[in-house]
């Protein structure tokens, strides 16, 4: 796989849980400013495939790049300059005793960038969220209030990379749209490029161009949204998903 | 406090209670006015909290509250009964009892305060950091809490202030050797508690280093159990310093400690029962105070036991 274009290069990517192997090889390359999803069932592996990529589990073997330079496993603090993740759960990814404004400022101290005071109102407005929020506490906010804030404290240090790990599964319906909008805004003003990890078809093919499908810790099927909307798949279990995938006529 | 301090009473809890706070401060005086509220509303806790109030301002104003000095003897008036002259009568050597708990109570309480002083930071680094690094660190640091907890606390208090000398400075020593290891389990426990949640990770994220980590971000987590844990060790505490007292490894006989009043007194609990009893109701007192309290903030401040 040639690297040089491609931002993000996954290759061969293995992860064991004891004896079980979760992820079984798995192998990608993710374009600058592009937006890779990855589909699956719960236990496919989805998820254990991106917390290897940012950094969170150090039990892998394989290889992955960013700009092609080798990650190493323990990630450096320039590193997480670079790639920032947003959690599935925003009740579980804010600190419960740290107000929003401690919240957004942990990167900046952190990374020892500063400028907290002009960089929190910047980050609340991007993700319009009002002033209001700044200083309540994450129990005080609404599910799609909290995955803003952890949007926007993922967004303040000015990432290129941004994982997203089920971003709008925990949310009602409509804050979901909501969400997604905001996430496809932000891509295009910043040039963000981002690898969404999801269960539901409609919502990765929103946002990402191109699919990958992975059932028992492989990738089964790369597909483009077009073709999955239009039903061209070409493995049983990717015609599987959509067929399951009830809200899958136009999100 | 500028700010505030010309505000009314009612516009002071509309500020902190205010769900749109406009500053850290603000967040943070609103979030200590709601646990303070819900303190409030619990009768026993605050029975508790005014009565060690009482009684450490009552230790601290000794020299002033006391009718007599805790050392003065009158033999010709020993073991007088409560009068008028001696509210809770007078000792074996014919010294006030009012004023040696009001004295004593400085030696008790300070014993108490020195040991959670010292045992309660131990406590929660040993353990947040053995329960977040892990591995080999983890392993060590449980293991030598365990061989703590192995010995009963007051065998082990006795032996070590025998290996040095008997006073309140070895006791002191003895019996904060003796009570970290508890709360280093319980901040282990917390910390492994949410070590691997999504907002821990987020942090790692964030670049935050180890150590912030701990410090920052899993030591408050922690503390809130912890405080509830100390607070109702307060009162085994102050009957391990009253029972090193009483068996004369702890303060020594003139010094007014309660635990070597009763003990002192103890010959004359048939014929002068106010003797021996006096200082054994403040122990009584003291602990069932902090008894209370901590019933009180484990129901404020531990947030599993809340719905």
């Amino acid at each position: 796989m040639d690297g040089r274009f491609q931002l993000i290069v996954v290759e061969n990517l293995v992860i064991r849980f004891g004896k079980v192997e979760a992820v079984q090889g798995v192998s990608f390359a993710v374009a600058r400013g592009a937006a890779w999803g990855i589909v699956g069932e719960s236990g496919s592996g989805k998820s254990t495939v991106l917390r290897a990529l940012a950094g969170l589990n150090e039990e892998w073997t394989g290889r992955m790049l960013l700009d092609g330079a080798e990650l190493p496993r323990r990630r450096n603090r320039a590193f997480f300059r670079r790639v920032q993740m947003v959690f599935q759960d925003p009740y579980g990814s804010l600190h419960p005793r740290q107000t929003v404004d401690r919240a957004l400022a942990e990167p900046l101290v952190a990374q020892g960038i500063g400028g907290a005071d002009t960089a929190i109102p910047r980050a609340l407005d991007e993700v319009a969220l009002s002033q209001a929020v700044r200083f309540r506490y994450p129990h005080q906010l609404s599910g799609g209030q909290r995955q803003r804030v952890a949007i926007a404290r993922a967004l303040i240090t000015s990432p290129e990379v941004l994982l997203l790990d089920e971003p709008t599964s925990a949310l009602d319906v409509s804050v979901q749209a909501e969400v997604l909008n905001l996430l496809s805004d932000l891509q295009r003003e910043r040039d963000l490029t981002y690898i969404m990890v999801s269960h539901n078809l409609a919502v990765v093919s929103h946002l990402c161009p191109m699919i990958a499908v992975m059932q028992g810790g492989k990738v089964v099927e790369t597909i483009s949204a077009e073709a999955l909307r239009a039903g061209r798949t070409t493995h049983p279990h990717t015609a599987e998903l959509r067929a399951l995938s009830t809200e899958l006529e136009e999100p | 406090m500028s700010d505030t301090s010309t505000m009314s009473g009612t516009s002071l809890r509309a500020w902190l209670l205010s769900d749109t706070p406009a500053s850290r401060r603000q967040a943070g005086w609103g979030r200590l006015y709601r646990l303070w509220r819900d303190l409030r509303a619990n009768p026993l806790a605050m029975a508790g909290l005014v009565t060690i109030i009482l009684l450490i301002l009552a230790a601290l104003a000794a020299p002033l509250l006391a009718p007599y000095s805790p050392d003065a003897q009158h033999l010709s008036n020993h073991l007088a009964p409560p009068s008028a002259a001696h509210w809770l009568g007078t000792d074996e050597l014919g010294r006030d009892i009012l004023s040696r708990l009001l004295w004593g109570g400085r030696i008790t309480l300070g014993m108490v305060v020195s040991v959670v002083v010292l045992v309660a930071p131990v406590g929660l680094i040993v353990g947040c950091a053995a329960g977040y690094i892990g591995g080999l660190a983890d392993r060590v640091l449980m293991r030598v809490t365990d061989v703590f907890l192995a010995f009963p606390r007051l065998i082990l208090a006795l032996a070590f202030v025998a290996a040095i000398t008997p006073g309140i400075t070895s006791a002191i020593i003895a019996i904060a050797l003796t009570a970290w290891p508890p709360y280093a389990r319980i901040a282990r426990a917390e910390t492994l508690a949410i070590r691997n949640s999504d907002f821990i990770a987020a942090t790692r994220l964030a670049g935050a280093s180890r150590t912030r980590i701990i410090l920052v971000h899993i030591m408050p987590l922690s503390l809130g159990s912890l405080i509830v844990r100390v607070s109702l060790d307060m009162s085994s505490i102050i009957l391990t310093a009253a029972a090193l007292g009483f068996l004369g490894m702890g303060a020594q006989p003139p010094s007014p400690e309660w635990g070597a009043m009763v003990a002192s007194a103890r010959r004359f609990i048939v014929n002068a029962w106010w003797v021996p009893m006096m200082p054994a109701m403040a122990i009584f007192v003291a602990s069932l105070a902090f008894n209370l309290l901590g019933d009180g903030l484990r129901d404020v401040l531990d947030p599993k036991q809340r719905s």
